[in-house]
């Protein structure tokens, strides 16, 4: 009994200790590019990419086998940011991007669904059932999800409006050019 | 390195011609109260202030219209007794022309006061009792910079504060109304200064004037004989002299260090026009609902400082003064460091200093060329930065480059502009990157949030999944409890009937 128990602890030890060192010895780095355009994504996995969310269009920007202009609420910025990050030029002329956009909700239309509000990767979206719904701007990514589920297309998305906060002095052109 | 400035001229800056007088000169005049005010809910540096008031409602002069909002913000008053038309947008005084929100006022032309509460004694107040008064009165730094006035009374006060330098520089071309409120309102100024001493905790005062402004230098000093702590010191002209940290420097030998603020080496700036509205804050009770400001320009035909409503439109102003020429070019504020204005429909601000009508030959801005790298800007910044590798950064695109030169100790006063020989608008390009880098920050910060948000839900959904398994389970439970209940129950009737039938058979 006591020679049984002993050795099993022994082997247990042993084993143990031998996986624990083969895990530090043998560790494989995760590629520190998945993580760095990772956070450069919005975060929000909304799927339109076609990826399962943002980790995964992250590593396949990074393995190359998708293209740095693949996310379209990131749009022409995230684009221009990862083409840097991983060294390549893009045509950013080819980014269908209209600016910054965010959904907004026409209240006339809206019935009160609900939908919409189930599909929102933020909870950007406050309503209840048969209630007017409405779309908090801080939080909206527009990531265009509750676009596609609105029974009565009550949701769209608007661009962005500049504000006196927001606003930045242009570049001044090039002399000569 | 103090005894080598006290004798030479500080080597930065520049001399542009100040273009001061005649408008300094001529008496101060009062604008025709316009019929209608636009006052803007955000006139300062910090949150918008949040109306209180309901259009049609009648307000009283120096009534609150909008109140402050959040840690840094400022309240608007009304700047006249009428009623509230509308509380809707309007154009801002920007460069963007865009568009922010104002409360629009039709005066009554009665000019009917508020009841006012003057303080007999400010000295006898707690500091933080004048600090509360000086917010609600709605005091911004009047210099430009627009800073609540409060909330730097406090950091003065937590920093322990030794001087208060008092900033009647006013070091930008063509302005003249902080010598205007020196001349009109020396005796305000010195006791709004004392006021903001005793504020802070400060126990001396250095009031900096430039050399070019005998007049008010002179009624500065008869104000402020009396005290012993309050020192008139002139100091050379020389642009940009009213910028806080040259003004420390030349005044009291302290450079500020590159990231702190000017109360880190123990001392704080206020401007003259700033120290005379706490005057009135505290002594009559008055928000500041009104400025002094200088009308000049070459378009303008009869150029002077103007006492003007808050919310009265630039239009307004140039009507009064007249114009002799179409103006080529509108700037509020000073031409080095003013903001360029759309048109003149936009209402006038706490921080307008001036209004500005160029005329074709002041407006004529020469084609930029290319950078012949000769260094005259690196000569003439006030800060010791090199504004060519900033700006050469800036137009690879090429931000973090030109943060490395130190793009965040610029203070965008222009002087690298002005002596450009190949007219290169820097200022432009610093402005541009600094717009960009904050653009840039606040994505990553949305960013950051957005990243929250879905942590949030992820967690909400699962609370919700686990509460719904915890219900279904507890429901579960209690129909099995209900189901063994029942069951025992038939199962004790069958007994006792049973028993009953036996006791029916037994006899």
């Amino acid at each position: 009994m006591l020679i049984a128990i002993l050795s099993l602890t022994l082997l247990g030890a042993v084993l143990g200790l031998g996986l624990g060192l083969a895990a530090r010895r043998f560790h494989v780095e995760g590629d520190p590019l998945v993580a760095q355009i990772e956070a450069l994504m919005p975060g929000s996995n909304c799927g339109q990419c076609g990826f399962p969310g943002c980790p995964g269009a992250a590593s396949a920007i990074a393995a190359g086998s998708a293209p740095v202009t693949a996310c379209p609420p990131g749009g022409r910025a995230l684009a221009k940011a990862l083409a840097e990050k991983l060294g390549i030029a893009i045509d950013l002329g080819q980014v269908a991007d209209a600016g910054p956009r965010i959904a907004a909700v026409a209240e006339e239309i809206c019935i009160g669904c609900c939908r919409c509000i189930k599909v929102c990767p933020t909870d950007a979206i406050v309503g209840a059932a048969k209630q007017i719904h409405n779309v908090m701007r801080e939080a909206c990514t527009g990531c265009g999800n509750c676009v596609e589920r609105c029974p009565t297309e009550a949701v769209t998305l608007q661009p962005v409006p500049v504000t006196l906060q927001h606003w930045v002095w242009p570049r001044p052109q090039l002399a000569g050019a | 390195m103090g005894l080598l400035e006290r004798f030479f001229k500080p080597s930065w800056g520049v001399h542009p011609d100040d273009h001061k007088r005649p408008a300094a000169d001529v008496p101060l005049r009062t604008l025709p109260l316009p019929e209608r005010l636009y006052v803007p809910l955000q006139q300062h540096v910090g949150g918008p202030a949040r109306p209180v008031v309901l259009a049609g409602q009648k307000v009283l002069k120096g009534q609150l219209l909008a109140e402050a909002q959040g840690n840094i913000s400022a309240p608007v008053h009304a700047p006249t007794s009428g009623r509230v038309l509308a509380i809707g947008e309007v154009t801002a005084p920007h460069p963007s022309g865009l568009a922010q929100l104002a409360i629009t006022l039709a005066s009554d032309g009665d000019e009917r006061w508020l009841e006012r509460e003057p303080v007999a004694d400010p000295f006898a107040l707690a500091p933080e009792e004048i600090a509360r008064l000086t917010a609600a009165a709605g005091v911004v730094g009047l210099g430009g910079a627009t800073f609540p006035a409060a909330v730097k009374f406090n950091l003065g006060r937590r920093l322990k504060v030794s001087t208060l330098i008092v900033n009647g520089g006013e070091c930008e071309p063509y302005l003249s109304s902080d010598d205007a409120v020196m001349r009109v309102r020396a005796a305000e100024v010195v006791d709004g200064l004392r006021i903001v001493m005793h504020a802070i905790g400060a126990a001396n005062a250095l009031v900096g004037i430039e050399d070019n402004k005998p007049e008010a230098i002179a009624a500065m000093r008869a104000a402020a004989a009396p005290f012993g702590d309050v020192a008139i010191r002139p100091v050379p002209a020389r642009y940009p002299m009213g910028s806080d940290k040259q003004l420390i420097q030349v005044l009291t030998g302290k450079e500020v260090p590159a990231d702190a603020r000017a109360a880190e080496v123990g001392v704080l700036v206020h401007n003259v026009s700033t120290c005379a509205a706490v005057h009135r804050a505290l002594r009559r009770g008055e928000a500041l609902v009104e400025r002094i400001v200088t009308v000049n320009g070459g378009a303008v035909r009869a150029p002077g400082n103007l006492l003007a409503p808050i919310g009265a439109r630039v239009a307004d102003l140039l009507a009064f003064a007249g114009l002799a020429a179409e103006p080529a070019r509108l700037i509020l504020g000073g031409p080095m460091m003013g903001t360029l204005l759309p048109h003149a429909n936009v209402p006038l601000v706490k921080g307008a200093s001036g209004v500005l009508a160029f005329d074709a030959r002041e407006a004529a801005r020469p084609a930029a060329g290319p950078c012949i790298r000769c260094g005259s800007c690196t000569v003439a910044c006030p800060m010791g930065l090199l504004p060519l590798e900033m700006a050469s950064r800036i137009r690879a695109g090429d931000l973090a480059g030109a943060t490395g030169f130190g793009l965040s100790d610029c203070i965008s006063c222009g002087c690298c502009a002005w002596v450009c020989p190949s007219h290169i608008p820097l200022v432009q390009y610093f402005s541009h990157a600094r717009g960009e880098l904050a653009a840039g920050e606040r994505a990553r910060l949305r960013n950051e949030a957005t990243r929250r948000l879905v942590e949030q839900r992820g967690e909400r959904l699962a609370r919700d999944a686990r509460e719904k398994a915890a219900a279904a389970a507890k429901r579960k439970a209690e129909r099995d409890a209900a189901k063994a209940k029942a069951a025992a129950a038939t199962e004790s009737a069958a007994a006792s009937s049973a028993a009953v039938s036996a006791k029916a058979v037994s006899p």
